[in-house]
């Protein structure tokens, strides 16, 4: 494990050697529309060795959650340090090691509820990229209203019995384990009987069911639970529930809100897709002369680009809070702002390249089925009419009655 | 570059100028002025004088109490909070930064408040500084200045003037401009107060004729841009600053009355349409402040590099202040239309600062060329 010196200036040396000894030169050459996001997980094949090998460097050095403590296989970087490193793998064109629910939503919720040996056995998986996590939230009937979810977890002595479906688990079908909201007490009002489990996918009467999007894709699922045996504990002081029995709603809030800042964050700029991580104007540039004579186009892209920039900053100032005394609710705006911005985006996008746009497999590549995309954004996560409802009543504490 | 959020410090100068503001400053004086027809207090001024805020930009070693532009945001954030009118933007902010090479005497007139400064740079109905057509003419040493200026901040109650005029070339170049700091009351020089929305004070000012020597040039002869374009960025700054608190001010306004006007029986904060609209105004206001923190450290960090942030903070105040206001007028129904209430002064005011030292598509623009397209 790679231990970082806390003097800024030999961070930034350390820190720029280490991606420019470890990240293959293929990977940052390759045009950012062809890169592949690492998922990790049992099931996943490297798309080339590169990868595996940049995976590996960095879940050595504990890049991988740079801001995780070592001891759970991150690399304990301040958030000045996180921002250096960002700003490093950006500037040497670095892709992301390993993304995943993982990193993104169980570590954050683990870190702030588990027990020491939870954390200890999860979250290096995590780091590593050996598990894929899915998330196990929402039902049929249980979508924003989802405190009422119905899933059942009956109490068989050493183990639960788990039965119910779930629906839209994104990646269920590669993911290894699956961490879900279950019921756990029926007679306690609905935010009071849910407990947050941890459950291994390849248990018997576990299966997924893919669900086709409108944008061709299919990353999404329907999750049953036939009689699945879920083990009461996983080993010492590793109980399969995350935080207390029936105090789920908890840690899945606050898991939330670490999605929603997460996918707010989509909205200063596509890293990834069609632009690539270029600049609105770097790829307006590239296109047919003339798009941007057009009066009504050149406004709405100069508005846009002044909001995502903004928006930029807004994302820089709301991580700066986290770090000093939490962010709480108001993630909700990062999560409404940040997906409406993205949905603007690219409405313009598909504007500006007009009728080539709409092709398929058109000469912008997955700019299609990207647009599509977008539309989840503001669905995924909590809907915008929750996050408004979630601002008006929680943070600028409107009445309910 | 230091956090967006606000340092210790930082949050100590907003306190601080909050409850001077609140108890000195509310909007209620704003009132009291257009009432009695005057543009500002000067009591109120002298108060804030003695606070180093009219000294904000000028060094210590000059007098002043050299916080930064970040602060300056600061405290013009505040002020917009009550709408509060004095001559801080023009003088403390853009004099202080134009003349931040010049003579010290000047700077420390600024810092103790007794000079007051205003920039005359416009000519039009929309700012356009290299659209100056406004005539010196070389005139043995010196210069003789023939034209007029519209729109000028402070212009009626300014003892001195920074004057963007023309030296060479034609009307839309950048080049040929030089900026002047004169007397205010100098022979040829007539201020005509024009009666605007806000009640504040802006006048034209016809110059015929005006006298200047070498020494009233600010910067080089010919380079005026290159004088004014500090000024003219931290003061844009600092206009957007202001109207974020005005959003602040308005917003609150708007909330309080949300949680307390019942129709059907309800109270019509909890009516969703309503809470949605305020949910979104309240993330444009914060998406904004962020835009405003980010211009005032850069300013302060990076200066040579801040037309980009400038812009986007104006841009964003502008637009973000016309959404609060006018959401903030229609949440109140009848009673804020009335004069009786505040909510117009708010209005009022967010459109004067909408269109002061350039609008929403001056400055999209401005962000599009930093952008490449
Ligand atoms: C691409 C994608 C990926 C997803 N991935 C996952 C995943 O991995 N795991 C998971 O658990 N879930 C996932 N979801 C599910 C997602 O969280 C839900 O779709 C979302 O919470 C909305 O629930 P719903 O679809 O049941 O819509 P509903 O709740 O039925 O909403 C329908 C409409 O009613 C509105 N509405 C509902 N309640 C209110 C109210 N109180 N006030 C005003 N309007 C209201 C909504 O905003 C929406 O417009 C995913 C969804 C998408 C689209």
């Amino acid at each position: 494990m790679a231990a970082f010196s806390d003097k800024p200036e030999v961070f930034r040396t350390e820190i720029s050697a280490f991606i420019n000894t470890n990240c293959p030169a293929v990977l940052r050459e390759m045009p950012a529309d062809q890169r592949e996001i690492c998922w990790g997980g049992k099931r996943w094949t490297f798309t080339s060795d590169a990868q595996r090998d940049w995976l590996t460097a960095c879940a050595a050095a504990g890049l991988t959650a740079p801001r995780w403590p070592e001891a759970y296989g991150g690399a304990a970087l301040s958030r000045e340090q996180e921002k250096v490193f960002r700003e490093e793998m950006a500037r040497a064109k670095a892709p992301s090691p390993l993304e995943s629910f993982g990193l993104w939503m169980l570590g954050p919720a683990l870190l702030a509820f588990g027990t020491e040996a939870q954390k200890t056995h999860f979250l290096p998986q995590i780091t590593r990229g050996e598990i894929r996590w899915c998330q196990g939230y929402s039902e049929p009937g249980a979508g924003s209203d989802l405190a009422g979810v119905q899933t059942r977890a009956e109490d068989k002595g050493d183990h639960w019995l788990v039965n119910g479906s779930k629906i839209w688990t994104s990646y269920a079908n590669h993911a290894d384990w699956i961490f879900a909201l279950v019921r756990t007490d029926r007679e306690a009002p609905k935010h009071k009987g849910i407990s947050f489990m941890l459950i291994d996918m390849e248990s018997e009467g576990v299966s997924t069911k893919p669900i086709k999007l409108i944008s061709g894709n299919s990353p999404f699922c329907e999750t049953f639970f036939d009689n699945v045996k879920v083990p009461k504990s996983y080993g010492d002081d590793m109980s399969s529930i995350v935080g207390e029995q029936n105090r789920g709603w908890d840690v899945a809030k606050h898991l939330l809100t670490h999605e929603r800042t997460m996918i707010g964050g989509g909205g200063s700029g596509a890293a990834s897709g069609v632009l690539g991580g270029r600049s609105l104007g770097n790829f307006l540039s590239s296109l047919e002369d003339g798009v941007m004579a057009d009066p009504v186009i050149r406004s709405d892209v100069m508005e846009l680009e002044v909001d995502s920039l903004a928006m930029g900053m807004t994302l820089e100032r709301y991580k700066d809070m986290a770090k000093t005394g939490g962010v709480g609710h108001a993630s909700a705006m990062l999560k409404y702002y940040g997906t409406e911005l993205n949905k603007r985006r690219y409405e313009l996008l598909m504007s500006i390249t007009g009728s080539e746009g709409v092709e398929w497999d058109g000469p912008h590549g997955t700019l299609a089925p990207e647009w599509l995309r977008t539309k989840a954004n503001s669905i995924e996560g909590g809907t915008s009419e929750v996050m408004l409802d979630i601002i008006s009543k929680r943070v600028l504490e409107l009445p309910y009655k | 570059m230091t956090t967006l959020m606000l340092t210790e410090d930082e949050t100590m100068l907003r306190d601080a100028a909050r409850g001077f503001l609140d108890e000195n400053a509310p909007v209620k004086n704003l009132r009291d002025n257009r009432d009695s027809g005057r543009a500002f207090d000067p009591g109120l001024w002298r108060e804030m004088a003695q606070m180093g805020w009219a000294g904000v930009l000028v060094a210590e070693d000059a007098g002043g109490s050299g916080m930064g532009h970040r602060a300056a945001g600061i405290l013009a954030e505040e002020m917009g909070l009550t709408l509060a009118a004095s001559p801080f933007i023009s003088s403390a902010v853009i004099a202080a930064t134009a003349l931040r090479g010049a003579a010290t005497n000047r700077l420390s007139g600024i810092a103790d408040g007794s000079l007051l400064y205003a920039l005359a740079v416009d000519e039009g109905s929309k700012h356009n500084p290299q659209g100056t057509a406004l005539q010196a003419e070389k005139s043995g040493n010196g210069f003789r200045l023939t034209g007029t200026k519209t729109f000028v901040a402070d212009g009626g109650s300014a003892n001195r003037v920074l004057v963007l005029a023309r030296t060479a070339g034609a009307p839309g170049e950048a080049d040929g401009l030089t900026l002047f700091d004169i007397d205010a009351t100098r022979a040829g020089l007539t201020r005509q107060g024009k009666a605007t929305v806000d009640s504040r004070d802006h006048a034209q000012l016809d110059f015929a004729n005006v006298e200047a020597t070498g020494d009233d040039v600010v910067g080089e002869v010919d380079g005026g841009m290159a004088a004014v374009t500090a000024a003219l960025n931290a003061g844009q700054a600092a206009v957007s600053a202001e109207l974020t608190g005005l959003c602040a001010g308005a917003f609150a306004m708007t909330t309080g009355y949300l949680k307390e006007r019942k129709q059907f029986d309800t109270i019509i904060g909890t009516f969703q349409s309503l809470q949605h609209r305020a949910a979104h105004m309240w993330s444009e206001i914060e998406v904004t402040a962020s835009a405003i923190a980010n211009a005032g450290r850069v300013l302060d960090e990076t200066p040579a590099e801040s037309e980009l942030a400038v812009s986007i903070a104006k841009a964003r105040a502008t637009k973000t202040a016309k959404l609060v206001v006018s959401e903030g007028v229609q949440m109140h129904g009848g009673i804020g239309m009335t004069d009786e209430f505040d909510m117009g002064f708010f209005m009022k005011r967010a459109r004067v600062g909408a269109e002061w030292l350039g609008d929403y598509g001056f400055h999209a623009a401005r962000v599009a060329r930093a952008r490449g397209f």
